[in-house]
């Protein structure tokens, strides 16, 4: 979806293909001339772009939601068991200290040179994020309403899913933002081996000096940050209805 | 199962790497790349630690200039360290060339660098100082304390936790990018990674993510440290920014734009 709509974004500023026959002609991307910008590139390669962006925004998505899966059960364990807490951040921390680089290298023995390297070492990295973030907006979870709830009748897994995370959900959102853009960002550094989807085309790039792959590439993957973060403020309006209007 | 015996291949390749001495030793050994990454990721926090610490400090005392302080956050985030180093060494300048004893493309790396260190210094300085009590501050000035003297003595002890926890989390993020900078044909011990998996010597590559996975950990330790000894006892751990920020989309998120 955001491929295409991405790609005639950009079209639109760069200055028109030249009107030359373009196969007697260079083009702006051959070697001779090097364009950063290139429209003809654009159009050429449109295939192996879409595909690009498409692999970047599955190992994207895979990654986050990889980070979820793990992240919620581990801020329940150190919400409910509050020495563990200290484990996990340290855990957690620690992971993110290591560079990815080195991260996917170390993965390589387990899951060899596969999607599933790359996804696994960006989920550990969105999980530093997301497990704070989690456990500070159940915390920030105010004590009277939880009795309340309680005094309703409420049991505790009935509270966790219909009062506590609801209402922690703006922040673990603001988390899961952060932690969608960087991932776009880091999916690049997966071209390490060989999965690393617009990264792939910004390492050919470079190995090539191909000004106009290179520019382009590295544009979508901003732009691709925009849009997913876009997206999660527009799905975080919509389960949070109750925040907008002047009755909150 | 196949995988099982190639794996121990490939992990027994990697120890017999970091084991043998003259993968250390000698011109473009480990400890040499090594160094040359310290000195390259030391420059570029000094760097940007000169350009990021007096403007943060500075707009956090006159309380204005949030918007960039979060925002540049934000941007960090977004653009891939790994693009923008493509993007320097494909440039004319600064280009792939020698820079003295940071080697190949070593102008690039150190400007890509230091702007990646910047924003982590730049917003916890700037939310550091901007979050010192109000009353605090009132008190400083019914004491008659003049705009410098309420800075030095008064907002700056006060800030220097949070401003600490900034800098280490610059270091960890010029470690890394410090690392990816190999994966442009740039200098330091990424290089032993890329070198590695590039030419199918997995083993190889894997030791050298040992190395580097090994001095994050041991950087990480230190500036724990000295965060550690720059808190007053008894104020509990600063954490990091977010958790004292005002906006609330930076809640919960703990390491800025690190992990590069």
């Amino acid at each position: 979806m955001s491929g295409p709509l991405a790609v005639t974004s950009m079209r639109v500023t760069l200055p028109a293909a030249t009107s030359l026959p373009t196969a007697v002609e260079p083009s702006c991307y051959s070697r001779l001339t090097n364009e950063w910008f290139c429209g003809q590139y654009l159009v050429d390669r449109r295939d192996e772009l879409v595909e690009a962006t498409v692999e970047h925004i599955w190992i994207t998505v895979a990654a986050v939601a990889f980070g979820v899966l793990l992240a919620f059960p581990l801020a329940l364990l150190a919400r409910r068991y509050p020495r563990l807490e200290a484990t996990v951040l340290g855990v957690s921390t620690g992971l993110y200290t290591i560079p990815s680089l080195a991260l996917f290298p170390l993965l390589v023995p387990f899951t060899g040179l596969s999607r599933t390297t790359v996804v696994i070492g960006l989920g550990l990295y969105a999980l530093t994020i997301l497990v704070r973030s989690m456990l500070e907006g159940l915390r920030a979870v105010p004590e009277e309403v939880r009795e309340s709830a309680t005094g309703l009748g409420y049991g505790a897994s009935k509270l966790l899913l219909r009062i506590e995370l609801p209402l922690a959900l703006p922040v673990i959102m603001a988390g899961l933002r952060v932690a969608t853009v960087s991932t776009v960002a880091l999916t690049t550094v997966g071209s390490l081996v060989a999965f690393g989807g617009l990264g792939n085309l910004i390492k050919d790039g470079v190995n090539t000096n191909f000004r106009a792959e290179l520019l382009a590439a590295a544009v979508l993957c901003v732009v691709l940050a925009i849009l997913l973060d876009v997206v999660l403020v527009l799905a975080q309006r919509m389960l949070t209805p109750w925040t907008r209007g002047a009755s909150a | 199962m196949d995988a099982g015996g190639e794996r121990m291949t490939v992990l027994g390749d990697a120890w017999r790497y970091l084991t043998t001495a003259a993968n250390w030793t000698g011109n473009g050994g480990m400890l040499e790349l090594m160094l040359q990454q310290l000195l390259l990721s030391v420059t570029a926090l000094a760097l940007a630690l000169a350009v990021g610490l007096p403007l943060a400090l500075w707009l956090g005392h006159l309380g204005r200039g949030g918007f960039l302080a979060i925002n540049i956050s934000n941007v960090g985030r977004a653009v891939p360290t790994f693009a923008l180093l493509a993007l320097l060494v494909t440039f004319d300048f600064p280009g792939r060339g020698d820079f003295g004893p940071y080697g190949r493309a070593g102008l690039a790396t150190l400007i890509a660098l230091a702007l990646f260190a910047l924003p982590p210094i730049i917003t916890n300085s700037y939310v550091a100082v901007r979050e010192v009590s109000p009353d605090v501050k009132e008190s400083a000035v019914g004491m008659g304390m003049t705009g410098p003297q309420q800075f030095f003595r008064v907002e700056l002890p006060l800030a220097l936790p949070l401003v600490v926890s900034g800098v280490r989390l610059a270091l960890v993020q010029v470690w890394a990018t410090a690392t990816i900078a190999a994966l442009v044909a740039g200098p330091g011990l990424g290089r032993v990674i890329t070198d590695g998996f590039f030419r199918t010597n997995y083993g190889k590559g894997i030791a050298g993510a040992v190395v580097v996975a090994a001095v994050a950990l041991v950087l990480e330790v230190i500036a724990a440290l000295a965060q550690r000894a720059v808190t007053p006892p008894g104020a509990g751990s600063p954490d990091r920014v977010e958790e004292t920020a005002e906006d609330p989309r930076t809640l919960g998120t703990p390491v800025g734009s690190a992990g590069g």
